[in-house]
C-alpha cells in the first residue's frame, strides 16, 4: 500500500474521529458532569442531520447548523422536562425521546428515510471553495470538523468555569448540596441536557453534510460508539485532570477509536463489526475497573479453596 | 425571626405504617438565638427540620421565616435563608469539585454566567484559614479528598458564607472522631456567636445540649415538652434532664446514645 493511500486512510479516520467527537464532547457534558446517561442521543444525532440537510437542501448552508443545534436543544429540551417535570425514568425518558425522533426524523425529511445532498451548497463545500488553490485543499473536511471541535471545547472550558457550569458540575455529584445552594436542580439539568443535545446534533448535521447524504439509519449505534470513545479517553488522560484536559481526552479516545476500527479493517474484519466493536469496547471499559477491584476478593477465594484442599489431603 | 404555628406532618397516612411525626407543633425563635434541641429517637427532631428546610411540606399549619411566609416555597428558595448541615459530612458538598468550586457555588453571588474572581479567591482563603486545618493551601483539590472533619467544617463555612437567616445543624459532629468533632463544635460555637447567627441544633450529646446556646428543647412524640432558657438552662443539669423526660413521658430515657454520651467531654 503506498504512503498516499494510508495517509488518507488516516485522514477519513481523523475526521470521522473529530466529527464523532463532538458527541463524545455532548456525553461529556451529560455522561461525565451531569451523570445522566441520555439513551436519546441516538435520534438526537439523526433528527441534527435531518434537520440539518434539510436547510442546507434549501439553499442555507450557514443557517443548517444554527437550525441543527436547535433541534438538538428541543430534543433535549423534551428528554429533560420528561425526567425532571413528569417523573420518567432518565433512561426510559431517553429511550422514549429515541422513540419518537424516528417518526420525527422521517416526517423531516418529508416521509423519506433517505436524503440525497450531492449537489447541495454546504458548509464543506464553502471551505472547499474557500481553501481553493492553496495546499490546504485537501483538507477542507478535517478543517471544517477541527474548527468546530475546537469551537465546543472552548466553550465547554469556560462555561464549566461559570457558576452555571459548577452547578451543572454539582448537579451529577452531589444534587443535595445543589439544593442547598439555592439552586434548583431540575433547572440544571434542563439546561445541560439542552446544551449537550445540540453537540450531539451538530455532529449529526456534520457528519451527513461531509458525506453529502443522509438516511434514517446515520445515528444508529452513536451513544455506544460515543461512550467507548470517551471511556478510552478517561483511560488515555484520566478522570482527575482538569476540564480541557479531559475534554481533549474525550477528542483523543474519538480519533484513537476510529484509528484502531480502520486499522480492525485493513486486516480484513468486515464494516459490519463496528457496532459489535464498539459494544465490546464499552463492556470492557466499564468493567474493567470493577473487575480489577474484585480480584483480591478471586485471589483470596481461590488461595481459601486450594489450602482447604491441602489440609484435607494432608 | 422564625415563627411555627400548628404544624403537622402524618407520615403513610391511612397505612398500617401510619406515624404522626410532628403534632400541632408550634415554636417562636428569637433573632439570635442558639436554640439546642434533644429528644429519643423518632421524637420527630429530624422531621421538624425537614419541614423548616421544605424537604416536605406540612400537612398543615404554617411556618413565617423573617416576616415572609415560606409554608409553600420549595426547598432550593428556602435555602437561600437557611443553612443546613447533616450527621453525614459527605451530604453538604461535591466530592469531584474542588474545594474552591465548591465554595463558589456556596458563595452563590454574581449571575448564572459569573466566574470566579480574584477577590473571592482570596476572600475564600482568608475564611478557610480561619479553620486552621490547612484547607486553604488545598484550594483546587478534591473535597473527596478530605477527613469526614474537613469536609464538615468546609461544609460549615459553605452554609454560613453569606450569613443565613437561620442555621440548622442536624447531629453535626455525630459521625466524627472525638478530636475532629471537638473542632467542629468550637468552630460552630465561634461562627455562631460571632456572627449572631440565629441556629437550631439537634444533638444527643446532652452535656453540649447544656452547654452550648441560650435555650433548649425536648421533644418527644412530634412535640416540644420542655423549652427551658435563661437562668434556668445555665443552671441545669443531666440529671435534672432525665428525670424530666421521665416525668413528661412516663417512661425511662432508656436511649443508650443519649446516655452513653453523657460522660464525653466534647
Amino acid at each position: 500500500m503506498s504512503l498516499d493511500s494510508i495517509l488518507g486512510l488516516f485522514g477519513t479516520s481523523a475526521e470521522l474521529g473529530l466529527i464523532t467527537s463532538l458527541t463524545v464532547l455532548a456525553l461529556f457534558l451529560s455522561y461525565s458532569m451531569l451523570n445522566v446517561c441520555d439513551l436519546s442521543t441516538d435520534g438526537c444525532f439523526t433528527f441534527g442531520a435531518t434537520v440539518g440537510a434539510v436547510v442546507a437542501i434549501s439553499g442555507h448552508p450557514y443557517l443548517s447548523i444554527v437550525a441543527a443545534m436547535a433541534a438538538g436543544m428541543i430534543s433535549g429540551l423534551v428528554t429533560a422536562l420528561l425526567q425532571t417535570k413528569l417523573g420518567v425514568n432518565s433512561l426510559l425518558a431517553g429511550i422514549v425521546v429515541n422513540t419518537g425522533l424516528y417518526s420525527i426524523n422521517i416526517a423531516v425529511m418529508s416521509g423519506s428515510s433517505i436524503l440525497n445532498m450531492n449537489k447541495t451548497e454546504t458548509v464543506f463545500t464553502k471551505m472547499k471553495g474557500l481553501l481553493g488553490g492553496t495546499f490546504l485543499e485537501g483538507y477542507y473536511k478535517i478543517i471544517v470538523a477541527l474548527i468546530a471541535v475546537v469551537a465546543v471545547i472552548v466553550f465547554l472550558t469556560l462555561f464549566l468555569r461559570t457558576r452555571l457550569g459548577l452547578a451543572i458540575r454539582a448537579t451529577g455529584n452531589n444534587p443535595m448540596m445543589v439544593r442547598s445552594s439555592s439552586i434548583n436542580p431540575t433547572f440544571t439539568t434542563i439546561v445541560g441536557l439542552c446544551i449537550a443535545n445540540s453537540f450531539t446534533a451538530l455532529s449529526g448535521c456534520l457528519l451527513a453534510q461531509s458525506q453529502k447524504s443522509v438516511n434514517i439509519d446515520i445515528g444508529s449505534g452513536i451513544l455506544t460508539v460515543a461512550l467507548a470513545s470517551l471511556l478510552i479517553g478517561n483511560a488515555f488522560i484520566g478522570v482527575g485532570k482538569k476540564i480541557p484536559f479531559r475534554a481533549i481526552g474525550a477528542v483523543i479516545g474519538a480519533l484513537i477509536f476510529r484509528i484502531v476500527y480502520m486499522i480492525a479493517l485493513r486486516l480484513d474484519m468486515p464494516a459490519y463489526m463496528l457496532k459489535f466493536v464498539s459494544a465490546v469496547i464499552v463492556v470492557i471499559a466499564i468493567s474493567a475497573p470493577y473487575l480489577k477491584k474484585q480480584f483480591p476478593t478471586f485471589k483470596r477465594r481461590i488461595k481459601h479453596m486450594t489450602s482447604k484442599g491441602d489440609r484435607r489431603d494432608a | 425571626m422564625l415563627d411555627i404555628r400548628n404544624i403537622n406532618k402524618t407520615f403513610g397516612i391511612g397505612t398500617v405504617n401510619e406515624k404522626k411525626a410532628l403534632v400541632d407543633l408550634s415554636l417562636h425563635v428569637n433573632e439570635s438565638d442558639f436554640i439546642t434541641i434533644i429528644g429519643a429517637n423518632g421524637a420527630g427532631k429530624s422531621t421538624l427540620f425537614n419541614a423548616i428546610a421544605g424537604t416536605f411540606l406540612t400537612d398543615s399549619g404554617e411556618i413565617i421565616l423573617d416576616g415572609k411566609d415560606i409554608t409553600l416555597l420549595p426547598e432550593h428558595k428556602r435555602a437561600k435563608d437557611i443553612g443546613r448541615l447533616f450527621q453525614d459530612p459527605m451530604l453538604g458538598t461535591a466530592p469531584d469539585m474542588s474545594v474552591e468550586e465548591n465554595l463558589v457555588l456556596a458563595a452563590g453571588h454574581g449571575g448564572w454566567l459569573s466566574s470566579i474572581s480574584s477577590d473571592d479567591r482570596k476572600k475564600f482563603r482568608d475564611t478557610l484559614s480561619l479553620l486552621d486545618m490547612g484547607l486553604e493551601d488545598r484550594m483546587s483539590h478534591p473535597v473527596g479528598l478530605l477527613s469526614g472533619g474537613q469536609r464538615q467544617a468546609l461544609t460549615l463555612i459553605m452554609a454560613t458564607i453569606n450569613k443565613p437567616k437561620l442555621l440548622m445543624l442536624d447531629e453535626h459532629t455525630a459521625a466524627l472522631d472525638p478530636g475532629a468533632a471537638e473542632k467542629v463544635l468550637a468552630l460552630t460555637k465561634k461562627i455562631v456567636e460571632e456572627e449572631k447567627i440565629t441556629c437550631l441544633m439537634i444533638t444527643h450529646n446532652m452535656q453540649s445540649a447544656i452547654d452550648l446556646g441560650n435555650r433548649l428543647l425536648m421533644m418527644e412524640n412530634g412535640n416540644i415538652i420542655y423549652d427551658i432558657s435563661g437562668e434556668q438552662k445555665q443552671k441545669l443539669k443531666i440529671e435534672d434532664l432525665v428525670s424530666m423526660f421521665k416525668k413528661a413521658s412516663g417512661k425511662d430515657l432508656d436511649n443508650d446514645r443519649m446516655l452513653l454520651s453523657t460522660d464525653d467531654t466534647q
